[in-house]
């Protein structure tokens, strides 16, 4: 039998904003336990929620980033359960009345296929706290700095069909994220937190198979494998005779494999109900085109502005406009040097081999798009030739000069393309090396063109790199081949 | 002294006729003399009291007095003071101390007003004879063996015998007007969001109102005035200009339109109370107002809107309440489910466990639309009653509660207790003010008998209008001015 896998997911994105979202408590990360939670964190009797307007700010922002219904009236609800770490015993939430309605994600596949991901709604919510369960001699400890931090969760429709899908639905919500610059997207400090669900059916079939829910997958790489293990689980299942249970799961990367949490018989009834302590958040079309006005060009945007105004290939706009710091340095070089496939091939070259061996990021980079546009004008206007250019941007990443121009004076790498000045050098080559021009000469043509390299590597030599190589090869062409 | 109203005790403040400090001592031993029996505080802070009583004395000699300097008040144990216990009348919060002020207790401090207490209430502020709380029933000053009414029974009380001239208390369904009616004292629920919630334990956070009670209408325009207005940390909380309530007291009160909801006088009203509220009516006809029936037509589904509306709240807002972090939590938990259970079965009392199960059940995935839809549908028309009441008339008027105070114990069935709000809690559901003033008493001598309250209910924001009827009524009534002897209270 063929089968077809159905994904849906639901993306957790920790908004950026610098307080909590109903409590004035800081959302750094990193801070020791329980420090940056207050007693509006705490859950004290007697405090109330007062929503950060900044929150509700970069919810609109995302919502129009995906041509999202941003209705004008949307509401926060209680969702009721008990756990150590949610200290009001309820997550204030949306429920039926979201801040983002129905909404679109463009994702990219492999060979520039593109692919429309529907989004369902995208709500505000608060974050818990975490439940420490080691060193604490068999009880939990709990750290409430975490409770409070505004969510922005991000459901989809069930539109994805396979684990590659999916990471590239995450990886473009990641882009317009951080392109919006409401969240700093960093997966490994949990400011993006997928749920997958995952079902599976025969291929062909219309109604959807019964899904599980995999909880809280905190990368890229895990969203793929714990799909592709779940998948395999459930064609087991099925083809074994057995019927997939509604539940949730945990996907484990220590061991690679999906373990049952809880069935849908053991699930919480939240009880919502509209929170009486906030009220409802009301935004007029004033508000709302003034986000418009602060949106930023949008990735899908500008990969496609690459690839049709710049003439850069699928590829190169894809990895150039993965990020927005990526995509504003070589914005950056391309003003300064006018050449958008000189641009394209030292920003994914040589600049991001010396970034990626140093491990450094490109809004760290030691060299300025400023230098890099100023070394590649250089280049187009032959001023120094490839070789010399890598010179410079080595002494320019060192910060051993302010600019090419002045690194290529110092180090007198300005190439020579005075032909009188190239003969000389070549004649003293050539006077130089007896054996080797009457081998040259003896040997059959079509042999002759390897065997100039020599002669070439010598001239380069005398000139210290300056030569300018195309005219150094016309020239000594000439001249071996006169006599 | 023990029975002069906050404006008289000023005045003798500011005549030198005795100072903040011999006026907080003199009523400090008077609780601790008398209260034993009465029961009206829960915790008594001697010290502070009197730290700021010395404060309240410096200022007023260097001048720098404001009107509520250096006067005395009680705190219903709803308010989160600062250090000092906030127990909501409950087991789980016996042990808890908030790091912080409620917004209310803020303001007054900052008024120079001196707190001698918390007072005693009803559990998390749920009933409606102050028998609910985990620190035993308040006794009635008037008569020992009545009820004070509730929540806020503590505060009534304690006004009412003389251990202070004024009190804080919470409304979510009576709960300020009904013990001030037991009690023969003034009590004022304010609009809803005219004053912060900010630090006030939650019941029904849609329907809670913090608001004065005291011996006058013009204390209570004193009082409002100081805790009244914004507070950017409740979003619920009104930006709207606090006027001067006292300037409005003596308006002339002539072609007053009055409506008396006909639903309000209707089956199970006592024929004393009726009576008593009839006369009143008399009175303000003397003084110039037209009286007219109106009607309220869906005054019967207020009980039952409301005690599905608030025990779904409670049930959400009593969730922190789970042993984790403060509060009580039971010995030696085995496991996380143990520690809840036990936690909440042994720090809850039982009327607050029925309006949890009440309010989880009325939310649950099933019932939702059946009952707190429904609820919530009602409210509007309830609300609407009262907007359409309005178009006709300024005010209404009629009894606070449908009896004068009941007997200690008397009321065993919690749905006769709950129908002791009948006449307050459509109020808390519209989200208008209403005030109950002192109007006769039940019983042959009036020293002897139980206090009458009669209400008056207003527009949104009008309590500056509330008051000036209120007062108007006082200058011509000395019903506000009895109190029950010492004999009586010992």
């Amino acid at each position: 039998m063929q089968w077809e896998t159905v994904i849906g997911l639901e993306v957790h994105v920790q908004l950026a904003t610098q307080s909590k979202i109903f409590s004035g408590a800081s959302t750094a990360f990193g801070a020791e336990p329980n420090t940056q939670a207050c007693a509006i964190d705490l859950g004290l009797p007697g405090v109330l929620p007062v929503l950060n307007e900044g929150a509700v700010a970069m919810a609109v922002q995302f919502g129009l980033a995906i041509d999202a219904e941003i209705p004008e009236t949307s509401l926060f609800e209680r969702k009721n359960y008990f756990y150590p770490d949610l200290p009001k015993g309820y997550q204030t939430s949306q429920m039926a009345q979201p801040i983002v309605g129905r909404g679109e994600v463009e994702i990219v596949l492999d060979d520039d296929v593109r692919k429309r991901v529907r989004i369902h709604h995208a709500h505000l919510e608060e974050d818990a706290g975490k439940s420490l369960h080691e060193d604490f001699h068999g009880m939990s400890g709990i750290d409430l700095n975490r409770a409070g931090t505004p969510l922005l969760e991000i459901v989809s429709e069930p539109d994805m069909r396979s684990a590659k899908e999916a990471v590239a639905y995450i990886r473009a919500l990641h882009a317009i994220v951080t392109y919006l610059g409401i969240s700093d997207g960093n997966m490994a400090e949990g400011s993006m937190r997928c749920d997958v669900n995952v079902s599976v059916r025969p291929k062909g079939q219309e109604t959807l198979g019964t899904r599980a829910e995999i909880k809280n997958v905190n990368s890229f790489r895990f969203v793929e494998r714990a799909i592709e293990f779940e998948v395999e689980r459930q064609i087991e299942v099925i083809e074994d005779g057995g019927k997939v249970v509604q539940e949730t799961r945990l996907y484990d990367p220590d061991q690679d494999e999906t373990r049952s949490m809880r069935t849908k018989e053991e699930a919480n009834d939240y009880r919502y109900f509209p929170c009486p302590d906030l009220l409802p958040v009301m935004l007029d079309s004033a508000y709302i085109e003034h986000q418009r006005s602060t949106l930023p060009e949008l990735p899908t945007e500008k990969r496609n502005r690459f690839e049709t105004r710049l003439g850069l290939s699928a590829y190169d706009a894809g990895v150039l406009s993965s990020t927005r710091p990526m995509a504003e340095y070589f914005e950056a070089v391309l003003v300064v040097c006018g050449d958008a496939k000189q641009a394209a091939n030292w920003v994914q070259g040589e600049l991001s081999a010396h970034l990626n061996r140093e491990n450094i990021d490109i809004s760290n980079s030691p060299v300025t798009p400023e230098q890099l546009g100023g070394l590649i004008s250089r280049v187009l206007d032959d001023t120094i030739n490839g070789k010399a250019a890598k010179q410079v941007f080595a002494a320019l990443w060192n910060n051993e000069g302010q600019s090419a121009d002045e690194i290529i004076d110092t180090r007198g790498l300005k190439q020579v393309t005075d032909t009188g000045a190239i003969e000389a050098m070549i004649d003293q080559v050539i006077a130089n090396s007896p054996v080797q021009v009457a081998q040259y000469r003896d040997a059959a043509p079509e042999k002759r063109g390897k065997m100039i390299g020599y002669f070439v590597g010598q001239v380069m030599k005398a000139s210290r790199g300056t030569a300018n190589p195309q005219q150094v090869n016309g020239l000594l062409k000439q001249k071996l081949d006169e006599a | 002294m023990h029975h002069m109203t906050l404006t008289e005790l000023a005045r003798g403040l500011e005549a030198g006729d005795f100072s903040s400090r011999e006026l907080t001592t003199s009523l400090l031993d008077r609780i601790e003399r008398l209260d034993g029996d009465i029961n009206s505080f829960v915790t008594v802070t001697r010290d502070q009291a009197l730290t700021a009583a010395d404060a309240a004395d410096q200022a007023r000699a260097k001048g720098e007095s404001r009107p509520l300097t250096g006067l005395p008040l009680a705190i219903k144990d709803i308010f989160c003071t600062q250090g000092i216990r906030t127990s909501c009348g409950s087991k789980m919060l016996d042990n808890f101390q908030a790091p912080y002020n409620a917004t209310v207790v803020e303001k007054l401090q900052a008024a120079g007003m001196i707190s001698l207490g918390k007072t005693n209430m009803d559990e998390f502020a749920m009933g409606s004879s102050n028998e609910n709380s985990f620190y035993g029933p308040v006794k009635n000053p008037w008569d020992r063996t009545a009820v004070p009414g509730g929540s806020s029974g503590g505060s009534a009380a304690a006004i009412a015998a003389g251990l202070a001239p004024a009190a804080l208390g919470t409304d979510t369904g009576g709960s300020i007007r009904q013990p001030a009616a037991f009690c023969g004292i003034t009590g004022l629920k304010p609009t809803y969001g005219r004053v912060s919630r900010y630090g006030m334990v939650a019941f029904a956070s849609s329907l809670d109102q913090g608001g004065p009670m005291a011996r006058s209408a013009e204390d209570c325009a004193h009082l409002l005035g100081a805790i009244a207005g914004h507070d950017l940390r409740d979003s619920t909380s009104v930006a709207r200009v606090v006027p001067d309530y006292l300037a409005e007291l003596d308006a002339p009160l002539d072609g007053l339109k009055i409506g008396l909801p006909k639903e309000y006088f209707g089956d199970g009203l006592d024929a004393e109370v009726e009576s008593a509220i009839r006369e009143a009516i008399r009175v303000y006809e003397s003084l110039g107002a037209k009286v007219c029936e109106v009607s309220l037509p869906h005054t019967h589904l207020a009980v039952p809107a409301y005690y599905v509306i608030a025990p779904a709240e409670a049930s959400s807002n009593l969730s922190r309440y789970d042993g984790v972090r403060f509060g009580h939590r039971c010995e030696n938990p085995v496991d996380l489910e143990d520690l809840y259970k036990r936690s909440r079965a042994e720090g809850f009392g039982d009327e607050v466990k029925r309006r949890i199960l009440i309010g989880t059940h009325t939310l649950s995935e099933g019932f939702f639309d059946a009952y707190y839809r429904k609820a919530q549908q009602v409210r509007r028309l309830i609300r609407q009653d009262f907007l359409d009441a309005f178009e006709e008339v300024d005010v209404l008027m009629g009894p606070a509660a449908p009896t004068p105070a009941f007997d200690l114990g008397a009321k065993k069935d919690p749905v006769s207790m709950y129908l002791q709000d009948i006449y307050t809690i459509a109020i808390n559901l519209a989200g208008i003010p209403g005030i109950s003033v002192p109007a006769g008493f039940a019983g042959k001598r009036p020293t002897e008998g139980r206090p009458i309250g009669l209400q008056i209910l207003g527009q949104h924001f009008a309590e500056g209008q509330l008051l000036n009827v209120a007062h108007k009524f006082q200058q011509a009534t000395d019903w506000h001015r009895r109190h029950p002897t010492d004999q009586e209270t010992t």
